[in-house]
Order: structure tokens, then sequence, then C-alpha cells
């Protein structure tokens, strides 16, 4: 099984990167960890003319400290990650999901940003985000943008960034003590895709109060009605899933326990 | 074709790929080293597995080309490594192995484990063990062997502490 033939450039920067996006005319894929996308090449499901390696670009893997924040680079891997090789402004949320996506092989290659640009449903990182409230970096040829984590997936494998855009990181607050969170998926096998997700984040220093329903049929659920959810309201947890499209028995059925057994961990 | 540099079990190397080589066929095709084996070649059953620039990785869906100035190690390139002896004699022992066409993925991996998670050697650690293994398939030995070997290992470092 492999890929069909394409091009291949190594751009050193990020504006470099996105001429050679803006040149391709849409051709082009830009590739980070390529965890996801190489085997995407290899069973043809995309064959794009040519595939721009976003591994050499400066500044791309680093963490920088902006004081009630952190932005984590796009290009830090999961395997950084969960072994605590960058800073983690969530109290312990980022590395205990990071160990938990695919397999260590995976994690020492794949990254965040490749991750949430792919936006699979059933992935974690973009799940996460959204749980965290999450601001995405965005650069392209027209300059620099910030786009708020609800904004940012909007389908299945599909997202705010344009073709010739790059996400160069994420900005994620600093989460305040006595922070408390959940984070609970449904995998058949260990390192698969998720069937389900239910994530909840408490941080009282900030007020912060927010749940996830993820591995949906698209865009994460951010949770509406929080009070309710946290009182046990089993009314308000179904009302909630099927407001993630989870309307299936046994979807609902697994959406529902994998957000109770998230409000369980985080209330520990 | 790209010309890439690289070192390869310790030789630097260069040969000219096309961008579309993933880096299993380039170790395998052009370099001559077949013990690293393609089972799935889209990154779930681990049986490609090498090391690349000091961690274990997926060959399949990693392309040659990517590997400008990378360090790849193969199983070819563990002779004289003392963890890789350790744990080859500790499959043989505990018939890790039937076919072996896992065999070099899942060393690879192994290696990774006693490295990383040395603290894993009482048997209560046998469940972290298969949650670290679960990306590689075996499809002859149902783990037991894998498992037993490992830990085996991780015993014999674990009382000999200083073992590189």
């Amino acid at each position: 099984m492999k890929a069909a033939a394409f091009e291949y450039t190594r751009p050193a920067t990020i504006a470099e990167a996105c001429a050679q996006l803006v040149a391709s005319g849409g051709m082009a894929k830009p590739m980070a960890g390529g965890q996801s996308f190489g085997p995407m090449l290899n069973l043809r499901l995309v064959q794009p003319e040519s595939v721009v390696d976003l591994n050499a670009l400066a500044g791309f893997n680093g963490v920088r400290d902006e004081g009630r924040a952190m932005v984590i680079g796009a290009g830090v891997t999961h395997a950084a990650i969960e072994d605590g090789r960058v800073a983690d402004p969530t109290c312990g949320l980022l590395p205990q999901v990071a160990a938990n996506i695919a397999y260590r092989a995976v994690r020492n290659r794949g990254t965040l940003g490749g991750s949430l640009a792919h936006a699979d449903p059933a992935a974690d990182w973009v799940n996460t985000m959204l749980l965290i409230d999450a601001v995405y970096l965005i650069e392209g040829p027209s300059g620099r943008r910030e786009v708020a984590s609800g904004d940012f997936m909007q389908a299945a494998f599909s997202t705010a960034l344009a073709d010739d855009e790059i996400l160069s990181g994420v900005r994620i607050a600093k989460c305040g003590p006595g922070t408390q969170f959940g984070y609970y998926k449904f995998c058949r096998k260990v390192g698969e895709f998720a069937e389900a997700i239910g994530a909840v984040l408490l941080d009282p220093s900030r007020g912060v109060r927010r749940a996830v329903i993820g591995a949906t049929a698209g865009a994460p659920h951010l949770v509406q009605n929080i009070a309710a959810v946290l009182a046990g309201d089993s009314a308000a947890i179904a009302a909630e899933v099927r407001a993630a499209g989870c309307d299936e028995p046994y979807e609902f059925q697994m959406h529902a326990v994998a957000l109770q057994r998230a409000l369980a961990q985080a209330r520990a | 074709m790209k010309t890439i540099h690289l070192t390869i079990n310790g030789q630097p190397a260069s040969a000219a790929v096309e961008p579309r080589t993933h880096l299993a066929d380039f170790l395998r095709e052009h370099v001559g080293l077949t013990g690293t084996h393609l089972g799935c070649e889209h990154g779930v059953c681990g049986a490609c597995t090498i090391e690349l620039d000091g961690a274990p990785a997926r060959s399949c869906i990693q392309f040659a080309v990517r590997c400008e100035g990378a360090t790849v190690r193969t199983i070819e390139g563990f002779d004289d490594d003392m963890a890789m002896t350790q744990l080859r004699a500790a499959f043989t022992a505990e018939h890790a192995l039937q076919c072996g066409y896992c065999t070099p993925g899942m060393l690879v991996t192994a290696r990774d484990i006693v490295q990383r998670l040395p603290h894993l050697v009482n048997d209560a650690d046998e469940a972290r063990i298969r949650i670290e293994l679960a990306g590689n398939l075996c499809r002859c030995t149902g783990y037991q062997g894998i498992v037993r070997a490992i830990q085996r290992v991780l015993r014999e470092r674990g009382a000999a502490p200083g073992a590189a």
C-alpha cells in the first residue's frame, strides 16, 4: 500500500510554507507529524500534488509563557506533553490526555497542531481544546488571526483553516489551585480512536465549569446547561447528549456514560 | 527525486528517493535492511517499528524524504545493545515468538518499555505493560510470552541498577 506520487517541500519558516501553499492553488497539503496524514496517503484517501513538510519550521515546537496563559506550539508532540517535556498549564489534564493517544510510537511523531488541523471528531485534542477553551493561533498570507475554541472545528475533518493557512499553536489559560478534571473515553481497543468521549473541567479559581461531549459525528458539543449536568440531573445529561447529535440508543448510552464517568472523576 | 543524508545504524548514508517512498521501503529496498517488516502499512500493526532519532516510530507512515539529517536504528543496529541482548535472550526463554514477523517491531517497543518505564517490575504492572504493547500486534503468541519476556528483563535490570 503505497502513496501516490507527490512533490515535496520543506520550508524553514511559516511565511515560506504559506507561500508554497498559495502557489499550489489548493493542491498542496501541509504535513506535521504525519501520523494520520501518512496512513491517508498510503491508503490513497488523499492524493495531493505536493506535501509541505512543517517539521523544519523554526519556533514551531516550543512553549511560550504569557503570564496568565501559555502558548503551546503546534509542532509539540504528544509524547513531549505526556512526558512533561513541555510545561503544562492545565494541572495534569494535558499529560493525561496525551498519554492515552494511540501508541507511543505514534505519540513520538504525532503533533498537537497536526491532530487539531486534521480534526477527526474521535481524536483527543479537538475535544480537549474545547474543554479548556483554548485559542487557536493561525498564520496565513494575510497575517495572523485568532480563532475561539468553539469556532475552530466546523464539522468532521473540517476547520476554520483556509487552504493557505497554518495553525501555529494554541493559547491555553493557566488553571488555578483546586482545579479538577475528568476525561473518559470508550475505545474498542487501547490506542484506537474513541467511540465516545466525556470531559469535565472545574477551576474554581477562575470560575470555570465546562463539560464536553466528544467523538460525535461532527464537532464536539460544549455542554450548555452545566449547572444541571454537574448536579447529576439525568434529564439534563440526556438533553445534552441528544444536542450533541447522539440519538441512536447505542451511541446515546455510550456518550451519556462517558460524560457521567468524567463527572465522577472530576468530583473524586 | 530528492537526495537525503542520514545516519543508519551508525553509518552515514545518502540516497536519492522519491517523496512517496516510505522509510520502511527505503530501508528494505534501497539499503537492504530487511529486518524491518511491513504488515498493515498504515501505522496500526507495529511490525515496522524502528528507532528514529532515539525514539520508536512507525517506518511505514514516515516518508524517507522527511528523514534528512535523521538518525535511524533498525533491528540490525542493536547487536551490541545491552537491553536488546537481554530481550533477545528473554524472548527465546519465554517463547515470545513463533513466526517472528512481529518480532523486530516488538523488540524495539519492548526495549523502549524497559528503558523508559524501568519501575514496572511488579506483577501488578502487567496491565501497564500490555497497554504499552497495544500498538504491536502478534497473531501467534497471544502475547503471554512477550509480556513475560519483558517482565523478566525489567526484573533483571531492576536487580542490577545502572544497566545501560
